[in-house]
């Protein structure tokens, strides 16, 4: 066991992977001498050389459709999208081809390519470099949607990713890229579909992914103190999602929250708030309550905290999930016949 | 020393300034030529040869002319099977016979085809099955042909976007040591589109063997080329990009096949991509859904009837002494054939499977998949049940 940062175990994973299969070209904007800006591509062209590991005209479109034609020809590209907002002229590319290849053509082209965003805030970046993007990709039939929370599902999520036969958009939270664990490579962890308690608990779970299941954890902890014992499921796969693991821990606990940085609206969290809803109805105590992002545009970085869910906004919303079976005085005025 | 060196080489005649030899131009060869490549005046006779552009041997163009009878009559049929609503809707290339064609005969069965919606024509004149090409329009499947083994992609509606698949295919190909080029049509209005330039430059900038063949019909539906560019021509969009570019008349078989052959072979020795603009014209509307009249006048369609393609190759043929009456005949009674075979075929009702639905969308179907695919059986298994009651 060593301590290491999730960005060296992403920077091993694509080592390794590249090791294991010459079919990996590994390629995008500054990822080859300068090794990325975050340095997850580090070392990797000196290694490899620069026909494995290489940079590409600025141009994000045509990074994806470079991927979705080696893919074609039977490589297995890897490509850095350099932040969240700045795979916005991918999209296309993405939702059009990239998702849809395979369908299309009934199975006879497929694109195993993996798309790695380094995505969400709390790093104080400027605007466009904080975007949660994840539902986009999400709402897409034929994409994978991953994002890690830990070091070593950095590292076995990422692996699998390349592995898979399908297009994986895989989502790095970028505030945990210099967060470091105790961690043996190469790990593997749950494979694709799987989520994980990450901390068992007996009056509510608190449902995460990526950049949130820290603050989920850390609002486990401090609840603690207010005599609530929570447990903490990160979902790590947004697709395909894991239904059972989900819905088996709510059917325990009896409340739930859900928990995402991205903003809420129709996002993520309401569709797993929906499905523990269709599949706990029986077992919940309360309503399925969310704490996102604020429905606004990514704040300017001296704001940026008061966007973000924080621990504060978790216990708060765990205090509402019906303890005194009162009704919610949040939602009184709404819809009243008044 | 009452003169300095310099003062002394300035004296010397031996040492004048010789004249500055003019920098090399950095577009020379980027450029196309101001006109385009014409080897067949309008009327069918033959222009003088010209070295740069040797004419295609003769029975190229006999089976050029072939393919394009044939393709004309598969066109004629598929707008004549909207009108009976076998298909939902059909893009013609009619008046594009010569570009369609020619691509594909100055391309290897093993290189790759990048097609728009307007390619039917091109796909049956590479062998693929007019019923599984006219898939995609009548709706049963999106793409009806093996891709994978046709080395053909599924013909592309989002325009531009293939140019970049189009690259990326041909560098790999030639990452692992495969002489495959790729070709990837494109209209001139799609020229406008970033993924044109930015597949032209990420071909450019790996020297992908890819031929860019961008066919200027004149109209993005409605929308005329001035519109789209103030370049004098589409071929000048390459020398940004570092690409040699050609312009050729499109309308004329003999100079189209020629310039594609000389554009391929550039691709195939290593040299990266080549742009190729035709100036050609559609002679239908967009599709059969679509009213030409409101953007175009009846004489400009007219004018372009005089540079038939198929005429003038017929003409071009005949006078050289390699095409007479019997051969024209036999090869009209088998595009007849053909067309009859596609009309027969096309009326049977394709067989869809609703199931079929969740098949493709991931190699394996994710949990929420299948449980999708339940629900929908149990729904035809009730729907079955309740007409068996009815």
């Amino acid at each position: 066991m060593a301590t290491m940062t999730m960005a060296k175990a992403l920077n091993a994973a694509l080592a390794d992977a590249m090791l294991d299969d010459e079919r990996v070209l590994v390629f995008g904007e500054d990822v080859g001498q300068l090794g990325g800006v975050f340095r997850i591509t580090d070392g990797l062209q000196a290694r490899f050389g620069d026909k494995r590991c290489f940079d590409t005209p600025l141009a994000e479109a045509g990074i994806v459709g470079f991927a979705v034609g080696l893919a074609m020809s039977g490589l297995r590209p890897v490509v850095e999208m350099q932040f969240d907002a700045f795979a916005y002229p991918a999209f296309e590319q993405i939702a059009s081809h990239v998702a849809k290849l395979r369908n299309r053509t009934r199975g006879s082209l497929s694109v195993p390519i993996v798309i790695r965003v380094p995505y969400a805030g709390g790093i104080g970046g400027v605007e466009h470099h904080c975007d949660s993007s994840e539902a986009y990709y999400a709402h897409t039939p034929g994409l994978k949607v991953v994002t890690p929370a830990t070091v070593e599902d950095a590292y076995s999520l990422l692996r699998e990713a390349i592995e898979d036969p399908d297009p994986v958009v895989f989502m790095e939270p970028k505030k945990l890229y210099f967060s470091s664990a105790e961690a043996e490579l190469p790990a593997r962890t749950a494979p694709f579909g799987t989520a994980v308690v990450r901390r068992p608990g007996t009056d509510a779970t608190l449902v995460a992914y990526g950049p949130a299941v820290p603050v989920a954890m850390e609002a486990a902890e401090a609840a603690r103190e207010e005599g609530w014992d929570l447990e903490v499921v990160d979902v790590r796969t947004i697709v395909p999602f894991d239904d059972g693991t989900v819905a088996a821990s709510v059917r325990r606990t009896g409340r739930c929250v859900v928990i995402q940085e991205a903003q809420g609206f129709a996002g993520v969290g309401a569709e797993i708030a929906a499905r523990v809803q269709e599949r706990c109805f029986h077992a919940l105590h309360a309503p399925v309550l969310r704490v996102s992002g604020l429905d606004i545009p990514y704040p300017a970085p001296m704001l940026e905290h008061t966007h973000l869910p924080s621990v504060d906004r978790v216990l708060d919303t765990v205090a509402r999930l019906q303890w005194d079976d009162q009704p919610d005085a949040r939602w009184l005025s709404q819809g009243s016949a008044a | 020393m009452t003169t300095t060196p310099q003062a002394v080489r300035r004296a010397s005649p031996r040492t004048r300034r010789p004249a500055t030899p003019a920098a090399p131009d950095p577009s020379a060869g980027l450029l196309p030529q101001a006109e385009p490549v014409r080897l067949l005046n309008p009327d069918g006779t033959a222009l003088p040869s010209r070295a740069d552009c040797p004419e295609p041997p003769v029975e190229a163009l006999r089976e050029m002319y072939r393919r394009m009878v044939v393709g004309r009559r598969f066109d004629v049929q598929a707008t004549a099977l909207t009108k009976q609503g076998r298909l939902a809707v059909y893009p013609s290339s009619r008046g594009q016979e010569a570009c369609q064609v020619g691509a594909i005969l100055a391309l290897r069965d093993d290189d790759w085809v990048f097609p728009t919606y307007r390619e039917s024509m091109a796909l049956t004149s590479r062998g693929i099955d007019p019923v599984e090409v006219l898939t995609l329009l009548r709706g049963d499947w999106h793409c009806g042909y093996d891709p994978a083994q046709r080395h053909t992609a599924p013909q592309c509606t989002p325009l531009a976007t293939q140019c970049v698949h189009a690259a990326g295919l041909a560098y790999g190909e030639s990452y692992q040591g495969r002489d495959t080029v790729a070709l990837a049509f494109i209209g001139d209005g799609a020229t406008s589109e970033g993924d044109f330039h930015e597949g032209v430059n990420f071909a450019a900038v790996f020297k992908a063997p890819v031929v860019y063949f961008v066919q200027n019909n004149k109209y993005a539906i409605s929308v005329p080329l001035s519109r789209q560019t103030a370049a004098p021509s589409l071929a000048y969009k390459g020398v940004g990009y570092g690409v040699p570019s050609e312009q050729v008349d499109g309308n004329d078989p003999v100079a189209v096949l020629a310039v594609l052959t000389r554009a391929v072979a550039h691709a195939r020795a290593g040299h990266g991509p080549y742009l190729v603009e035709a100036h050609t014209y559609r002679m239908e509307p967009h599709t059969n859904a679509d009213d030409a009249t409101r953007y175009r006048d009846a004489d400009e369609v007219e004018a372009w009837r005089d540079r038939d393609p198929v005429a003038r190759l017929e003409t071009y043929l005949r006078a050289k002494g390699v095409l007479d009456d019997a051969a024209v005949a036999a090869i009209a009674e088998e595009a007849e054939a053909y067309a009859a075979d596609l009309r027969e075929r096309m009326n049977a009702q394709p067989t869809v499977d609703p199931l079929s639905l969740f098949d493709h969308v991931y190699a394996e179907p994710t949990p929420q998949l299948v449980e999708q695919r339940e629900q929908v059986r149990a729904e035809l298994a009730a729907a079955r049940d309740s007409e068996g009651d009815a």
